[in-house]
């Protein structure tokens, strides 16, 4: 065999890097396709009630255009994921503003604006629902029990009970680049869609579905894409469900690209919240009981709510070990657009209040909440709110210790009218699918040995600037005993690789990056096995599910996830009392990843997770107006700046798990969780002002701090 | 755009001509937010005449007690100006809070003028400084120059050519307060002035204006008197940005700490 | 109308009013510059007119004539070879997905043109006109750092 440095671990360059400095990356709407039409949605302009009339402007040359209705969808007017509720296009009834209701495309861009303004749409409204409390549709229930929780409130002695409510709000999650697809008819009735998105499998059902097309018929192709963090999850199933159909319609390549303002005004956004807790301690501080309710509002569509409200409800309790707990989650319906998938998918919210209400007790309890947060926290051999027992790579004790030591020291503030202040989270997250997910996806992958002595990565697993093909690469190099350059990720298409499960839920590293592992190394053997090996030679492997992993998803009881990532995080805010600005100016944060296949990379998620949290905490506000974003252009949608980012330090705390390829565990969603928590609790140490919900905005501080 | 003409002007006097003589259209400085308002649909104008080049409009030089700048001088152009900075720091310190490099590599104050937003940053520093607003035809004291909503003094084709802060515009101080650090528009501005009593803010009405009753006070060395006034002189709405009462409040606590001495 | 791209003249004909974004990448076919928002909030679009970076979705290409335009595509050496700037970023981790990296390129160029040894502060300043989501920025400010003269 052939002596080869290892690659896991080391900071070797980003694969597709040099493209990606040079301007030679080409993503959707650089794509170059001849005799291509441009398209657009029309979309509802209410947010409830149904389409009286539609009427075409006969003044317009409309020979000149394609225009598509729910009557032109061949297949199921449904967008396929969880339930089928949510159509392609509007069949009449509109449950949301910017639902889509027609698709026109036109030779150029100025055809379409002038169609669309030829289009009018009457409507007749109902009554909208916005208030999560008055929604009378619930898309999905859980509850989490452990021990007896009614008994512990209702009887116990010496029990200090607790009670506060916490409040999350809207995200948009700003990949930079909007979403977008190119439809391009085949011959033989099928359609090729080159989009930009997570999950090439998840479109290519949507597209079998709506446009009546055969596995073989529908090929789904990932552009280089420019960042998702779950927004583009689920969402570009519907982008490519229309540019279909409206290249169908054109017989001719159909661009569908979103511009910031339509991407902003109808795209899923981060599920909105109220989390209420109710914890009972002893006067020692001993936790005795936890009481929480979960109501997310899902929006008008279900999309993938009840999975998001599943790792919600897991992660509500915290990194804590109680004997008494009980979560109640409901996620419901009303009349925004529907929210989905976003990086940490119900856990930020949730671990939010969790992490809140450890400040609350300390505070009543007159303890600092580091004491209270070393006496509770989760350690190897505890069982969480599923009655889950952690039985290794559990890093509360190693987080929190590799944090304090990194933390800068406590600054006095400069200015008088200027506060500073510190605080504190521990999180964990679970890495993979939810409880039996991963065995019902099975997700497959293959590692191809060509004749030159060049191997091939099969996977649908998309780069969306996480680094999955140079992490793939680092460990498919080290189970093959071969250089780096020696191997190569095939392209994310569903014609030529197979379905490896979403680029999503921190899966991709440990789960994904498990079987390319497993794959390299069943081919590495049999290369080895013979002297003149018959090339090409492919290993195909799917997931199976260890047998020590049970859950039960009637009860909620049972092993949540194979495995945690730990972060503690502490950052340090200047609160400005003239005007209630808070400027996050210190982040560090120790994280266990289990193992950094590639450190500078895993870094860079963790930096850019956490800043993304620190504008949910802060700055990112979204104002609804009539069930509409008012927020619905970049000058109104604000996210940090290079100005307004603090410096951020990372830790990388290596606890293996062996179930991770070389140890590693997802950490993708994690630096979500983190940072809210700590921001509150240091606006709280700076001004002694709680504000229990996010994003904390200057008007809300200003307006907290005066009122006491 | 394909059905908006470009017209580029030799000079200042070609491009008046070009103004009144071309029906719908507008002067074009910088673009910063021109081109976004014509790319969203929210103005139509039949043609653009370009005033970015003319070197009548560039520069910044030394007029008689005072500073002039040139309405086309991007603002890099007034951030890296040892005159400005010396004639009226306060101009720098705005100058710098708008965009960032690539918007004030292309933003003028000129635009800054002529778009009347009541956000926009500078134009409570120019209040304050008793800036005069030099036209091809006239010079409008800036307390003239906004009469509405995004509505000037300006005539139909009457270009601005340049700015000019008198020697009392050093004392000026100010601050922006927005959501972020850096590409933000404004939620409240403020900027004072000593001598003469100039109180002046951004984004608390329908136009950026002086503050009279509190400048009475100031006038009368009642800063208390000028921080209460406040309320009474401004006229804040709840948008997208902010709140009435955010933006009261906050007009109020930067004025007191900007006169604190 | 000409004007010179990448070192390169060209001449277009095109209508002067509309974005240079778009004749770049539509006319042109070069695509570094990307469109982000189109409103001059994002900086994806940024190139450097006579070496000061702009957005391009809000510069009218009639106002370019006779200028000097260079986009990402523009950066690397003569021999094709990444920059030093561009090496930097792939070695630091200051680029992800991608997306901002052209004009976060620009906007890092023009700013060490102009101040060889910029603070980490400095560096902020000069870049706060380029949103990214995936890096934090902390990566990129290192790998700006790290070309400090």
């Amino acid at each position: 065999m052939i002596e080869t440095k290892a690659a896991v671990g080391r900071p070797v360059p980003r694969r597709e890097g040099g493209d990606k400095v040079t301007g030679r990356a080409r993503y959707t709407d650089d794509l170059v396709v001849p005799g291509a039409w441009y398209g657009k949605t029309i979309r509802s302009t209410i947010p409830r009630g149904s389409v009286r009339s539609i009427t075409f402007d006969p003044a317009f040359d409309w020979p000149k255009v394609v225009v598509v209705t729910a009557q032109d969808i061949p297949g199921d007017n449904v967008v396929q994921l969880i339930r089928d509720d949510q159509p392609a296009l509007s069949a009449g009834e509109i449950r949301h503003r910017e639902e889509p209701i027609l698709l026109i495309a036109a030779a150029d861009r100025d055809t379409v604006a002038a169609a669309q303004r030829a289009i009018r749409i009457e409507y007749d409204a109902l009554e909208p629902v916005f208030d999560i409390e008055q929604a009378t549709e619930t898309y999905s229930t859980i509850e989490i029990s452990k021990g007896e929780v009614d008994e512990v409130f209702e009887g116990l002695e010496g029990v200090e009970v607790i009670e506060r409510t916490f409040k999350v709000g809207l995200q948009e999650q700003l990949y930079i680049e909007p979403q977008g697809a190119i439809a391009i008819p085949e011959p033989g009735g099928g359609i090729k869609v080159i989009g930009s998105l997570q999950c090439p499998y998840y479109v290519h059902r949507a597209l079998k579905r709506a446009l009546a097309l055969t596995d073989e018929q529908a090929v789904v192709i990932q552009a280089e894409t420019g960042g998702g963090f779950g927004g583009k999850e689920e969402y570009p199933s519907i982008v490519a469900i229309h540019a279909a159909l409206l290249a169908r319609k054109a017989g001719r390549p159909v661009r569908l690209i979103y511009d910031r303002h339509e991407d902003l005004a109808a795209t899923t956004k981060r599920h909105p919240g109220v989390i209420r807790h109710r914890t009972a301690v002893r006067r020692d501080g001993t936790l005795v009981a936890q009481d929480i309710e979960i109501v997310l509002d899902g929006g008008a569509y279900c999309t993938l709510t009840p999975v998001v409200l599943s790792r919600a409800a897991i992660h509500a309790a915290g990194p804590y070990a109680c004997p008494n707990v009980r979560i109640r989650a409901r996620a419901v319906a009303t009349n925004t657009p529907p929210n989905g998938a976003f990086r940490g998918f119900g856990a930020p919210q949730s671990l939010f209040a969790a992490e809140l209400m450890v400040e609350h007790v300390a505070e009543r309890l007159g303890v600092p909440s580091l004491e209270l947060r070393k006496k509770w926290m989760l350690r190897l051999g505890d069982t969480t709110a599923t009655g889950q027992q952690l039985t290794e790579s559990v890093s509360s004790d190693l987080v929190v210790a590799a944090a304090l030591k990194a933390a800068p020291p406590i600054r006095p503030s400069a200015h008088p009218t200027v506060r500073r202040g510190r605080g504190l989270s521990l999180v964990y997250h679970g890495s993979g699918f939810t409880g039996s997910g991963e065995k019902k996806l099975g997700g497959k992958v293959a590692v191809e040995a060509a004749a030159d002595g060049t191997f091939t990565i099969l996977t649908a697993s998309t780069e969306i600037g996480q680094g999955t093909k140079t992490i793939f690469t680092q460990i498919a190099a080290d189970a093959l005993g071969v250089p780096l350059d020696r191997v190569t990720v095939g392209p994310q298409d569903t014609s030529l690789v197979p379905d490896s499960g979403p680029t999503v839920a921190s899966r991709t590293a440990m789960i994904v990056g498990g079987l390319i592992h497993e794959a390299a190394e069943e081919l590495r053997d049999r290369l080895a096995k013979r002297r003149k090996p018959r090339l090409p030679l492919r290993v195909d492997k799917s997931y199976v599910q260890p047998d020590t992993i049970h859950w039960d998803d009637q009860t909620y009881q049972g092993d949540a996830y194979p495995v945690y990532a730990w972060a503690c995080t502490i950052v340090d805010v200047e609160v400005d009392m003239l005007t209630g600005e808070v400027h996050v100016t210190d982040l560090v944060s120790a994280v266990d990843c289990g193992k950094a296949i590639h450190p500078v990379m895993a870094e860079g998620q963790i930096e850019g997770g956490m800043l993304q949290a620190v504008g949910w905490a802060t700055i990112e506000e979204i104002k609804m107006k009539d069930g509409g974003y008012q927020n619905d252009r970049l000058a109104t949608y604000l996210i940090p700046t290079a100005l307004d980012a603090p410096r951020i330090k990372t830790i990388l705390v290596e606890n293996p798990y062996s179930g991770g390829p070389f140890g590693a565990k997802g950490i993708g969603e994690l630096p979500m969780d983190g940072p809210a928590p700590a921001i509150i609790a240091a606006i709280h140490d700076a001004t002694g002002v709680w504000l229990d919900e996010v994003p904390a905005t200057p008007e809300k501080v200003l307006a907290a701090c005066n009122s006491r | 755009m394909p059905d908006v003409t470009y017209l580029r002007p030799r000079d200042v006097a070609h491009a008046v001509r070009l103004c009144e003589g071309t029906p719908d259209a507008r002067p074009l400085g910088g673009g910063t937010d021109l081109m976004v308002m014509l790319h969203a649909g929210t103005v139509r104008p039949r043609a653009l005449v370009d005033l970015w080049s003319l070197a009548e409009l560039k520069g910044i030089r030394r007029v008689d007690g005072g500073v002039e700048i040139g309405a086309a001088e991007p603002y890099t152009g007034i951030i890296g100006s040892a005159l400005v900075a010396e004639y009226c720091p306060a101009l720098v310190a705005a100058s710098r809070t708008i965009g960032a490099a690539q918007i004030q590599n292309r933003g003028t104050l000129g635009g800054n003028l002529a778009n009347a937003s009541p956000a926009g940053d500078t134009l409570p520093v120019l209040l304050a400084a008793d800036a005069i607003v030099v036209t091809d035809r006239r010079a409008i004291p800036i307390v003239d120059f906004f009469t509405a909503y995004r509505q000037t003094a300006l005539a139909l084709g009457e270009l601005i050519v340049a700015v000019r802060l008198p020697a009392s515009a050093r004392g000026v101080r100010f601050r922006k307060v927005g959501t972020r650090a850096a590409q933000a528009i404004s939620k409240v501005v403020v900027a004072v002035n000593r001598e003469p009593a100039r109180i002046a803010f951004g984004s608390v009405a329908e136009v950026p204006l002086r503050a009279r009753s509190a400048e009475a006070s100031l006038a009368r060395g009642d800063v208390q008197g000028a921080v209460a006034a406040v309320a009474a002189d401004t006229r804040p709405i709840d948008d997208v940005r902010s709140t009435a009462e955010y933006r009261r409040t906050v007009a109020q606590n930067v004025l007191r700490d900007l006169l604190r001495d | 109308m000409q004007f010179t791209l990448n070192g390169a003249t060209v001449s277009v004909d095109v209508v002067g009013t509309r974005r240079l974004l778009d004749v770049l990448r539509e006319d042109l076919r070069v695509t570094g510059a990307k469109e982000g928002c189109g409103e001059g909030e994002c900086g994806a679009c940024s190139v450097l007119i006579d070496g000061a970076v702009v957005n391009s979705c809000l510069v009218a290409v009639g106002q370019i004539g006779g200028c000097s335009v260079v986009t990402v595509e523009g950066l690397a050496l003569q021999d094709g070879k990444p920059s030093p700037l561009q090496q930097a970023f792939i070695e630091r981790g200051a680029a992800q997905c991608g997306i901002c990296t052209p004009g976060m390129l620009l906007a890092a160029h023009a700013l060490l043109n102009a101040n060889p040894r910029p603070t980490e502060d400095e560096v902020r300043v000069g870049l706060a006109g380029n949103l990214c989501r995936c890096t934090g920025y902390t990566k990129i400010i290192d790998a700006v750092l790290a070309c400090r003269m």
